[in-house]
């Protein structure tokens, strides 16, 4: 209980005490997370409402292996990222190797086939009569399409939030591909497991308290777009 | 029809749990089978309780030694040992907080302080092993072949060539912090790279990037064909690295188990005990990964 209490009570003096290091770990946590996030939806949220719609060989099996990858390891996926950057590697050239642009290749790799694979659900999810409704009032097929994509944006935003839930928290593709470097790579997670390592469990939980609060944040700020899109009228009512 | 669907399934999982059991009982039962000549030949004892939690360091795992020392012990003694391997940091934090019953690990310094404060008793020396420089061929600091473990981190230091820590308060960590206050250096700087990693990882991430880094020669040993670093400085008299068990103390925590640490920590500086860790890694190493040195 001690520790538990300890950490809450350090945990609230780091996010009072604005520690430099405690900021600068946040704010690429916040970074690479996000960047990562966006790149995820701008692929994925397309390709995902293309797999759902249009119809042609080989879609089922596509949509399989999306939600396979859903399922994608996160320290396979560092791994991955490892064989190709590293400087044996065919991307070698570069020097991506333990910089936060690898982070964000890696965590793409984890967001956007959940992105992917969630926004086709939900598209799916839609009933015939949206289309056949926007064709009656003289759509074409790409506005009634168009229609269809609205009408799913709940659970295009639970895809991007269900994405940025795994991204924030997630340690293995970090740690390898960045490397957890003091100052340069280190983040909120790859950070906890290194405080846990040392034995100091109460800074990790203070760090942890701290990555709960940047999600929060995050999460406010992406449902606030169904907030501005949606209105009361569409809420299932209980008579 | 939904009642009908939750009782299938429950006997599904019923059915699956029982299968597992059986499986689990069959590798049991199969087990001894492959060795019947050695059971006839050794009764195990049974302690009163068998169950045994050794908090180590991760170079002890990592190397292979324990897996080596593991069966021998729990044969000869009839305990259980379960391996939770670690940073000497958390290793001994463990020992604070008893959540385990006998430790291996590498830092004097600390070692002497958790016995001092009543955590630890019946302290033994087991063996030691070195640390060693490794770094990229074409050596940057110029370094290779130095004896003074002093002149060489000065070297790192004024060329600025890429140095790897593990930063994690490991055994590693604190031999790498001692050598630098020898050096009266306090390393900072772009080619500092702090990184809270395990060993392993360590040596992947400074073969990487073409660094210098201080590594224990068992995890060296058994990684240097897989990376391109080489041996640039060893042999230096403060780069020796001893090892120690120590058992938790019953006064601080009634319910540890100090028979079992007891046995684990006569078993270790055994003739046995010492005997197999002096030899182990030679056959496949070519050389020898850890000294013996129990008095």
């Amino acid at each position: 209980m001690d520790v538990i209490w300890q950490g809450l009570k350090e945990g609230f003096l780091l996010i009072v005490a604005m520690d430099p290091e405690l900021v600068h770990i946040t704010l690429l946590s916040i970074q690479v997370s996000v960047s990562a996030l966006l790149l995820a939806a701008i692929m994925g949220i397309p390709l995902g409402t293309v797999l759902a719609l249009k119809e042609f060989p080989g879609r089922k099996t596509l949509l399989n292996i999306t939600y396979t990858f859903m399922g994608l390891p996160p320290v396979l996926a560092g791994l991955l990222v490892f064989l190709f950057l590293s400087t044996s590697g065919p991307f070698g050239y570069f020097q991506l190797m333990f910089t936060p642009t690898a982070m964000i290749i890696a965590q793409v790799l984890l967001g956007f086939p959940i992105v992917c694979g969630l926004t086709a659900r939900a598209v799916m999810a839609q009933p015939q009569e949206v289309f056949d409704t926007a064709a009656t009032l003289g759509a074409t097929r790409r506005q009634a399409s168009w229609a269809i994509i609205r009408e799913s944006r709940m659970g295009i935003i639970a895809a991007l939030t269900t994405a940025l839930g795994r991204l924030i928290a997630e340690v293995g593709a970090v740690m390898m591909v960045g490397g957890n470097i003091k100052g340069e790579t280190r983040v909120l997670t790859t950070s906890i497991v290194l405080e846990t390592r040392m034995g100091n469990d109460s800074s990790a939980l203070a760090i942890g308290m701290v990555l709960l609060l940047i999600a929060f944040l995050i999460m406010l700020l992406i449902l606030s777009l169904e907030k501005r899109t949606f209105t009361d009228e569409r809420r299932i009512q209980i008579v | 029809m939904r009642k009908l669907g939750k009782n299938k399934l429950f006997a599904l999982l019923l059915a699956m749990m029982f299968l597992v059991g059986v499986m689990a009982g069959c590798g049991n039962q199969a087990e001894p089978e492959k060795t019947p000549d050695k059971v006839a030949e050794q009764v195990t004892p049974t302690p009163d309780n068998p169950k045994l939690k050794l908090a180590t360091t991760t170079s002890t795992q990592d190397s292979g030694l324990l897996d080596v020392l593991k069966p021998e012990f729990e044969k000869d003694t009839g305990y259980n040992l379960e391996i939770i391997a670690v940073g000497t940091g958390a290793a001994i934090n463990m020992g604070e907080k008893g959540d385990v019953d006998v430790l291996l690990v590498h830092s004097r310094k600390a070692e002497d302080e958790f016995v001092a404060a009543g955590y630890g008793v019946n302290r033994k020396d087991v063996m030691y092993n070195d640390f060693l420089i490794v770094g990229p061929e074409n050596d940057p600091a110029g370094i290779k072949g130095e004896k003074d473990i002093v002149v060489a981190m000065k070297k790192i230091v004024d060329t600025k060539s890429t140095f790897v820590s593990r930063g994690d308060d490991s055994g590693t960590h604190k031999k790498e912090k001692s050598v630098w206050d020898k050096a009266g250096i306090t390393p900072q700087g772009d080619w500092y790279k702090s990184v809270g990693k395990g060993m392993g990882d360590t040596f992947r991430m400074a073969n990487e990037m073409k660094a210098y880094t201080l590594i224990d020669r068992a995890t060296f040993l058994a990684l240097k064909d897989k990376y391109q670093l080489v041996p640039v400085v060893e042999g230096d008299a403060s780069l020796l690295n001893p090892y120690g068990v120590i058992a938790i103390s019953k006064d601080k925590y009634p319910n540890t188990n100090l028979e079992g640490a007891n046995a684990f920590i006569d078993w270790m500086v055994s003739e046995k005990g010492q005997k197999m860790i002096g030899e182990y890694g030679v056959d496949k190493y070519g050389q020898q990964l850890f000294v013996p040195d129990a008095k």
